[in-house]
């Protein structure tokens, strides 16, 4: 790149520029939506017709299989609010999504601190990070099938625990159970953007606050926590965003069972629509879930828009 | 006082190590014996005490999914829908980003907040207008329906990370070659598309990571055997064959290593761009 001389631009080209740089602004902003175009028409065929089409449903009978569908106001949406399984499903995904989240965050953020440690060679730490990253490189299915297999009455963990338990199939565990699979699928997102984190704080806020006199605990609750904030935010709404809408992994271990202890809202309705094909009922229940979710989305447009 | 001092550093260092050490045998140990059980024979994967390695070492398993054609097509509709998905999503966000990083329009934050938000659209709630609407287009158990489908998930997180990625490239590069009499068509693909290769790299690998994975609606917009992508396969492999764990966990790795050697060869790609985009502090 070659160095310019910047000389300062004189007034009067200024004012003459006016108008061509108005047209020029107008011709670009023309531009940015001819760029925008395949994003706009994608967006409004795969998510605004869709949502319109999905809470049309739930105000009708007999929606998509049959032909003759009906208006019938309101009656789907007190159905499926006066089914005691739907508040069940609820209850479950609270649990699993609350709990799942929280660990995500102690687990990501230990393994985090542990990986940044200066005492540790950097070949090491490669290697570990390496490891600790491997549960996030699995697709669920293959999670579901893993975890069937170690947790199995016969399999590894029951004979290391010397235990002799059914962790998927017993009623008093198995939410725990399903809840512990995500924590192991999951922390390495909050690993890998909290480690990140910590490498951007600059080490001289650390060296100040020693100069102080601050514990190592103290400069982790005063300088580390502060520091990372806004990534934890992010994080955490957007692993409660996911994690509340986690369906395969629930599919593939218990699909809602035993009973009903690990249904949630999303086995709840896909059940309602592909097994009992009642399509009108699982478009209520999914525009109910979507409208839980718009409380999560305000809070994380809200604190994205915050950090920019 | 050195000795204490040193002494204390040799604590924290083995405290620090203990703890790495623990965490690993957390997070590598399933994977571990994922690996072994795929190369055991099936008795053996559940004989006691259970061991890690095994003394009847057999690719018998491996062998079995590979001659398989019923599990190969799994694999061939896997790579051909996230290629295609990873393609198409990122020529549609590379014109986005550029859109979202050059230029000033209006309506620009609110589209930004849209494209946020549909982060927060639970997928189950498309599922069942997505499944109307596949059924009425005459989209159901073909590529394009599931092709389609999986972009509402790939592209939001796309326009973010490569949007994130501009950003960090100066103005100027683009900006003087529009100067020059250049189009702007010109200045994003012969001036940005070439530098923005790592960025690219991590954006392509996250989506087909995410159409590699997809399971719900590979599940529900597709019916015959021969549409079925991995997820789906694992799960019929493991109705059909429920004893034979050994080849499920072949099948298993067999499904998780596109997105394992993307991830290693292109780890330190994949995290830089990664964090671009969505840790901003």
């Amino acid at each position: 790149m070659s160095l310019r001389t910047v000389t300062p631009p004189d007034p009067e080209t200024l004012l003459q520029g006016a108008p061509h740089r108005k047209r020029r602004q107008l011709r670009r902003a023309g531009e940015s939506y001819g760029f925008l175009a395949p994003t706009l028409i994608l967006l409004f065929v795969l998510m605004i017709v869709p949502i319109v089409m999905v809470i049309g449903y739930s105000f009708q009978d007999n929606v998509i299989l049959k032909k003759s569908s009906e208006f019938t106001g309101t009656a789907n949406y007190v159905t499926v609010l006066t089914d005691p399984a739907f508040w069940k499903a609820t209850g479950n995904t609270v649990f699993f999504s609350t709990v799942s989240v929280a660990v995500h965050l102690v687990l990501g953020l230990t393994f985090a601190m542990l990986l940044n440690s200066p005492l540790i060679s950097v070949t090491s730490r490669a290697v570990f990070r390496a490891l600790y990253v491997l549960p996030w490189l699995f697709t669920a299915a293959v999670i579901a099938v893993l975890w069937r297999m170690l947790l199995s009455p016969n399999g590894i963990v029951n004979f290391l625990l010397n235990t002799d338990v059914e962790w998927l199939a017993d009623p008093q565990l198995a939410l725990g159970t399903v809840t512990f699979i995500n924590i192991w699928a999951g922390y390495p997102f909050f690993m890998v953007s909290l480690l990140a984190g910590l490498q951007g704080i600059p080490q001289d806020l650390h060296e100040a606050a020693s100069i102080d006199g601050a514990s190592q605990v103290q400069r982790f609750w005063n300088v580390t926590i502060p520091q990372l904030r806004p990534i934890i935010i992010s994080l955490l709404l957007l692993d409660l965003i996911w994690t509340s809408q986690q369906f395969a992994l629930i599919w593939l271990t218990t699909g809602g069972g035993p009973i009903d202890v690990t249904e949630m809202l999303s086995t709840y309705t896909y059940k309602l629509a592909f097994a009992n094909y009642d399509f009108s009922l699982a478009a209520t229940a999914a525009v109910l879930i979507l409208l839980m979710s718009l409380v999560l989305a305000v809070l994380y447009v809200r604190h994205q828009k915050a950090r920019d | 006082m050195a000795m204490t001092t040193q002494r204390r550093t040799l604590l924290a260092k083995s405290g620090v190590l203990a703890g790495l050490i623990l965490g690993a045998v957390f997070a590598a140990g399933p994977v571990l014996w994922m690996l072994s059980s795929s190369f055991k024979s099936n008795t053996e994967i559940f004989e006691l005490p259970p061991r890690l390695l095994t003394n009847s070492f057999s690719f018998d398993a491996y062998a079995a999914i590979l001659t398989n054609s019923e599990t190969l097509r799994f694999f061939f509709n896997s790579y051909l829908v996230a290629g295609a998905v990873t393609i198409l999503t990122l020529l549609v966000a590379i014109h986005a980003a550029y859109a979202f990083s050059r230029f000033e329009f209006r309506g620009k934050r609110v589209l930004n907040v849209v494209i946020i938000s549909v982060q927060a659209v639970p997928p189950i709630t498309l599922l069942i207008p997505y499944f109307g609407l596949v059924v009425g287009l005459g989209l159901y158990n073909t590529y394009p329906g599931l092709i389609l489908t999986y972009m509402v998930f790939t592209l939001p997180y796309a326009i973010i990370m490569m949007t994130g990625y501009m950003n960090t490239l100066p103005r100027e590069l683009d900006e003087a070659v529009r100067v020059d009499g250049a189009g702007s068509l010109t200045a994003l693909w012969r001036v940005l598309v070439p530098i923005s290769v790592p960025g690219i790299v991590s954006v392509g690998i996250y989506t087909f990571m995410i159409a590699w994975n997809e399971y719900l609606f590979a599940l529900t917009l597709t019916r015959t055997t021969e549409m079925r992508t991995v997820p789906i396969g694992i799960q019929l492999l493991m109705g059909q064959h429920s004893y034979e764990w050994n080849q499920i966990m072949a099948m298993s790795i067999l499904g998780s290593i596109p997105v394992l050697i993307l991830f290693l060869v292109l780890q330190r790609f994949f995290i830089t761009g990664l964090t671009a985009g969505a840790v901003k502090s």
